[in-house]
């Protein structure tokens, strides 16, 4: 079963410290999955995410990457992290190269693809998240919402096959979000594999296959985005619905 | 004329206050001018072979022991007849300077490279000679503001690598590195320049085996080194702390190597941002290069003062000429370094570093 399964991870734990993030989460991720995880502040959203491009190390279990195990071996931790993207809440573009200059940076110094290719891929994808004509700005010279697509589109010139997302619109003011949102769209429309740390429910009805609630550490509750949100299961998930919702 | 007035009444005598200041600060000018030039130009004497024509002018500079020594003061006592190849080093040295920062070819990078292998050893063989038919020049032939250069161009270069390095390891996961990074900083900004240089030239050569004794200016640029190397690494690591953590991460979720997030992402902007420390510690060198003549190397200013005790130049205004030239040649090279700083500090404050 786990041949289709291009992310697994079994009784993963995490420690900072003494305070225990991760407790015992396991999960596994289907080719062409989306996957919305929400939760409280602190929940360790940001943490189980960040633990499978190996940004944060695991203290115990396993997560297994399109068939590679997640360890200490450089080699692995490589060849993991050239085959999943990630999208950050503050877009963490490099502000000293222009937004050409940021799309190519890895395909030509980490796969050694030459320039001119690199370029022209680096356009096509600029077109995708809608900004072809922004190439020769730096990036504090776009808003919000431009950084954000820029940044989604520096990790596809890498071909990922996985894309991370770690709440991609809490950083953006409201008007910008969708811009953001619609190109996440699309992306899942194409069928690229999920993982996406987000509250913004409208987006998680329309293209998540499933949603997962965290709280303390621990997977609570997992289900289909319509059972989830109409039917939730959990108390803790009824109070963080009704919070949100509320808001 | 009425501009002038208008101008004046608006910066100079706008408030009784405001024209006081301005009184005072105009009679503040006006004496510091009139004592410069009256001292300078209109009580010095110009010309003449020996103290004669100074003691005549008691109350000015005696710029013939300037003109009389420049030879000494530039080259130290290096052979006349082989100063040419210092001369050509010099010439080297200020057009590779001047095209790089000009800014306006295409093979700067090329260039740059060049200048930091090609012309060292250039200069080295030039200089030392004892190679390619040219005969040999004891380092303790050179003096002057050719030993001045040599020290503070050689500190700079070697500072600034080795400090991104010891910055880097200083903030290092491994903590063996991060600890010998650690001890070697803290030991070289501990220490007195002038201990260090007194190490290098009398304690060295004690634990050194016998027979093996290297040369007393290369001990030299050997301490001046490695100590602004320290303080070059505090200065960057500062630039570094400055860089957000997210930074580090989008380097790495891209898959680039520790090594080439540094060297693309991460260096670019803390090098940037730590330029005014890079020039300061840069001219703070340039000057501490002087204390070499404790330990008897003749340097700019130490071959200036040497001169003071030529009998056929003891005259009072001798020594404080010499010294006004000193800190002339001085203030000229580290002024250059500062400007040139604030323009490269612009140049890359327009690409967008802004945000
Ligand atoms: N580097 C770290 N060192 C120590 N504790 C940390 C570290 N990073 C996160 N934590 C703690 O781990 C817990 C989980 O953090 P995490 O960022 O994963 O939460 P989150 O669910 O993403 O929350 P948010 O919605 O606020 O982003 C928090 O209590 C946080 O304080
Ligand atoms: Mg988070």
């Amino acid at each position: 079963m786990s041949e289709k399964h291009i992310i697994v991870i079994n009784q993963l734990d995490k420690y900072f410290g003494d305070f225990h993030v991760l407790k015992n989460i396991n999960l596994s991720v289907a080719a062409g999955e989306k996957i919305v995880i929400c939760g409280p502040s602190g929940s360790g959203k940001s943490t189980l995410i960040r633990c499978i491009n190996h940004l944060e190390s695991h203290d115990g279990g396993d997560i297994i990457v399109d068939g590679i195990p997640l360890d200490d071996r450089v080699k692995n931790i490589d060849h993991i992290r050239s085959e999943v993207g990630m999208v950050f809440q503050q877009f963490n573009l490099f502000p000293h190269m222009t937004v050409l200059e940021n799309c190519i940076l890895a395909p030509v110094w980490v796969k050694g693809v030459p320039r001119p290719e690199a370029e022209a891929l680096a356009l096509q994808y600029l077109e995708r998240v809608r900004i072809p004509d922004q190439a020769d700005k730096y990036p504090g010279q776009l808003s919000g919402g431009q950084q954000q697509r820029v940044a989604i589109a520096r990790s596809l010139c890498m071909q990922p096959r996985i894309m991370l997302f770690d709440e991609p619109t809490s950083a953006l003011d409201p008007e910008m979000i969708k811009e953001v949102l619609e190109v996440m769209v699309d992306l899942a429309e194409q069928g690229m594999t999920m993982l996406c740390v987000t509250h913004e429910m409208g987006f998680a009805r329309r293209v998540a296959d499933r949603v997962i609630f965290m709280d303390e550490g621990e997977i609570i509750e997992e289900n289909t985005p319509t059972s989830f949100f109409d039917n939730p299961q959990n108390n803790r998930t009824k109070l963080f619905l009704s919070q949100i919702i509320g808001d | 004329m009425q501009q002038i007035i208008k101008w004046s009444r608006k910066n100079l005598f706008a408030t009784r206050m405001n024209t006081l200041l301005s009184l005072v600060s105009l009679w503040l000018i006006y004496v510091t001018i009139d004592g410069v030039a009256s001292w300078a130009f209109i009580n010095a004497s110009f010309l003449g072979a020996d103290k004669a024509s100074c003691i005549a002018n008691p109350h000015g500079a005696c710029w013939p022991f300037v003109t009389a020594k420049l030879n000494q003061f530039i080259y130290g006592n290096y052979p006349a007849g082989e100063q040419w190849r210092v001369n050509i080093v010099f010439a080297l040295g200020a057009l590779g300077l001047g095209l790089l920062m000009t800014g306006c070819i295409s093979f700067k990078k090329q260039l740059a490279v060049l200048m930091l292998t090609a012309y060292p050893v250039l200069t080295f063989i030039l200089l030392s000679g004892g190679l390619l038919g040219l005969s040999y020049v004891e380092t303790n032939q050179w003096g002057g503001l050719l030993v001045t250069l040599v020290i503070a161009v050689t500190g700079i270069v070697v500072s600034l690598p080795l400090g991104i390095l010891l910055a880097l390891g200083r903030r290092s996961e491994l903590p063996i590195i991060r600890m010998m990074s650690v001890v070697f900083i803290e030991f070289w900004r501990g220490v007195p320049l002038i201990t260090v240089l007194f190490m290098a030239s009398v304690m060295l050569p004690l634990f050194l085996p016998e027979g093996m004794n290297f040369d007393a200016l290369l001990r030299c640029l050997i301490g001046v080194s490695l100590f602004a190397s320290a303080y070059m690494a505090e200065v960057i690591r500062g630039g570094l702390q400055a860089i957000p953590k997210g930074q580090y991460e989008a380097g790495k979720s891209i898959g680039l190597s520790y090594w080439k997030s540094m060297r693309l992402i991460i260096l670019p902007q803390a090098l940037v941002i730590s330029i005014p420390g890079i020039v300061n510690t840069f001219i703070g060198l340039f000057k501490d290069t002087t204390l070499v003549m404790i330990v008897g190397i003749f340097d700019l200013l130490g071959i200036i003062s040497f001169h003071f005790t030529d009998p056929n130049w003891t005259s009072p205004q001798v020594p404080i000429t010499g010294f006004v030239f000193a800190g002339l040649v001085f203030w000229v090279f580290c002024f250059a370094m500062s400007y040139y700083s604030k323009s490269v500090e612009r140049r890359f404050s327009v690409t967008g570093e802004n945000k």
